[in-house]
């Protein structure tokens, strides 16, 4: 991904680095708060009021990471890259923005924790890696804590759609109904029930994906390593 | 000459052929190889130099191959085959059937007040006439137009292009022939225009289709540039490569305005993004192998595309 940055160019070098060092450092922003809520409340009752603002803000700003992948910054698959952006704006600005019933519900924290460790652990390791440093640990974090902190993210997303669902379909929210001039129809009701095959089919392909990447990475590593020395 | 035919994923031993010359074909050797392994017949069947390099022509010979001194062939598995006509008959016999469902109300689907009784909209029997006349006449040219030169492929293609065409069809019959269905704005106007060009871009195709299969007498293998005929409807080789998606794209479009259909005009859509990825390629490959071809002609859109 990000550790495969061009390093022919300094502008985008630079870039990059601020990027991913704002990045972290939003992250850590909301991690920061969300440990803070649960210390002075000790519940999970109006987290996401209290860090939504930057959770808008931060995930939205992964929406760039797909330019990155298009215009060749960095050399990650753009449709890969869109598909993981994609999916968690989403679960954000369609689902727990616009419905309120939803946002104090177990599956938000659940998601939130789980984002918010992958998200701080990624953007710091590019950062490294951007600055030409392999960190070892975070290495082996990155490529240990999904197994954990993936199940959990996906439990808590879909456990958001599925609490979801009874207010959208008493709201009629985002449906469209005939008749209209477009003979067009929307039920999002449906459209978010679709969203759990989908989930069925891709997330243990995925999983599976990542545990072959783990391997990769953490055998690489430490070949590269023995050659160091 | 021996050849040895390994596997092309775990690189185990799967044959040997003996007495091959420089003459042989990768026709010939997948003749062989069936023989020896009855399962995979010669269209399953792909081979290659390296593990993971291109798949070899059937024409290749092995005198022409770079082959490695201890003849080595890596034979890949490409699944169970089908003809190409198979694979057109499923995916053009939904549409046409699930279209109809819809439009005669079958009572699972708007509910029983409805079950049997077509809208009296003459779009709406217009427009059931205009799909089942296209889906027919792509069936008819299946089986006697089109000419597929050994062409197989496989069988997962079959849901996928089932899939697509079945959902699209059943999601724009839905509400076309659904009982809230709002009349085009500008009434029998919008109809008859769109109607008129419906038709025209229908014959066209057809046109076109029949020109591409007269191109080459049956059984010559002698490639040649299409050229507009006698037939006015084909001057439109004079300006594309691919005429029959232009007019195919025309028809989709020509029916999402005359229904007035937002799903209608997404199916266009998609149909064209797709014809388009095709028509650069068909005339890619047109420049390729005549050094004669016209250069003013584009692939898809006249002077544009």
């Amino acid at each position: 991904m990000s550790s495969n940055a061009k390093k022919t160019n300094p502008v985008a070098q630079a870039w990059l680095i601020l990027y991913n060092v704002a990045m972290t450092a939003g992250w850590s922003v909301i991690g920061i708060g969300i440990v803070n809520h649960f210390i002075k409340h000790g519940t999970n009752k109006g987290l996401y009021h209290q860090v939504e603002r930057q959770l808008l803000f931060f995930q939205t700003s992964a929406i760039l990471e797909i330019l990155h992948a298009i215009v060749g910054l960095v050399r990650s698959n753009a449709i890969f890259t869109f598909l993981q952006v994609f999916s968690r704006v989403c679960i954000v600005w369609a689902v727990i923005w616009p419905v309120v019933e939803v946002q104090d519900n177990i599956g938000v924290p659940m998601l939130l924790i789980a984002w918010t460790i992958t998200e701080i652990i990624r953007y710091l390791f590019y950062t490294f890696i951007l600055l030409g440093i392999t960190p070892r640990f975070i290495l082996w974090l990155r490529y240990t804590l999904f197994i954990i902190l993936y199940p959990l993210g996906v439990t808590g997303e879909t456990l958001t759609i599925y609490n979801s669902l009874e207010p959208v379909r008493e709201s009629g929210l985002y449906s469209i109904r005939l008749p209209n001039v477009f003979n067009f129809a929307l039920d999002y009701h449906i459209v978010l029930m679709c969203t759990f095959p989908i989930y069925l089919i891709f997330f243990p392909q995925l999983y599976c994906h990542m545990f072959a990447q783990r391997k990769k990475a953490l055998k690489g590593d430490s070949s590269s390593e023995k050659k160091s020395n | 000459m021996e050849l040895q035919i390994l596997h092309s994923k775990n690189k185990s031993k799967m044959c040997a052929l003996q007495r091959l010359s420089s003459a042989t074909t990768v026709r010939d050797i997948k003749e062989l190889f069936h023989k020896q392994n009855p399962k995979f017949y010669p269209s399953r069947q792909s081979y290659r130099l390296e593990p993971r390099s291109k798949s070899l022509k059937d024409s290749d010979t092995l005198g022409s191959l770079d082959l490695s001194s201890d003849g080595v062939l890596y034979f890949k598995d490409l699944g169970t085959q089908l003809g190409w006509s198979t694979v057109f008959y499923f995916e053009y016999a939904g549409p046409l059937v699930l279209y109809l469902m819809f439009y005669s109300r079958l009572p699972f689907i708007y509910g029983e007040e409805y079950a049997y009784k077509p809208s009296s909209a003459d779009v709406v029997k217009i427009a059931a006439v205009c799909h089942t006349v296209h889906y027919a006449k792509r069936l008819l040219e299946t089986k006697f137009v089109h000419r597929f030169s050994h062409g197989t492929m496989p069988i997962r293609n079959l849901f996928k292009n089932c899939s697509y065409y079945w959902t699209f069809a059943a999601w724009l019959a839905y509400f076309i022939n659904h009982p809230l269905y709002t009349l085009p704005m500008y009434g029998d106007v919008q109809v008859d225009m769109a109607l008129g060009c419906f038709i025209f871009c229908e014959l066209g195709n057809l046109f076109i289709h029949l020109a591409l299969k007269n191109l080459r007498a049956p059984g010559s293998t002698e490639r040649k540039i299409p050229l507009p005929t006698k037939n006015p409807f084909t001057l439109l080789f004079a300006l594309v490569s691919c005429p029959n998606y232009t007019y195919e794209v025309g028809a989709w479009v020509s029916f999402a305005v005359m229904t007035q259909s937002l799903v209608g005009l997404l199916f266009a859509s998609v149909g064209f993004m797709q014809m388009a990825v095709w028509a650069l390629g068909k005339h890619r490959s047109y420049h390729k192998e005549f050094r004669q071809y016209p250069r003013s002609r584009k692939a898809i859109i006249p002077f544009i595309l």
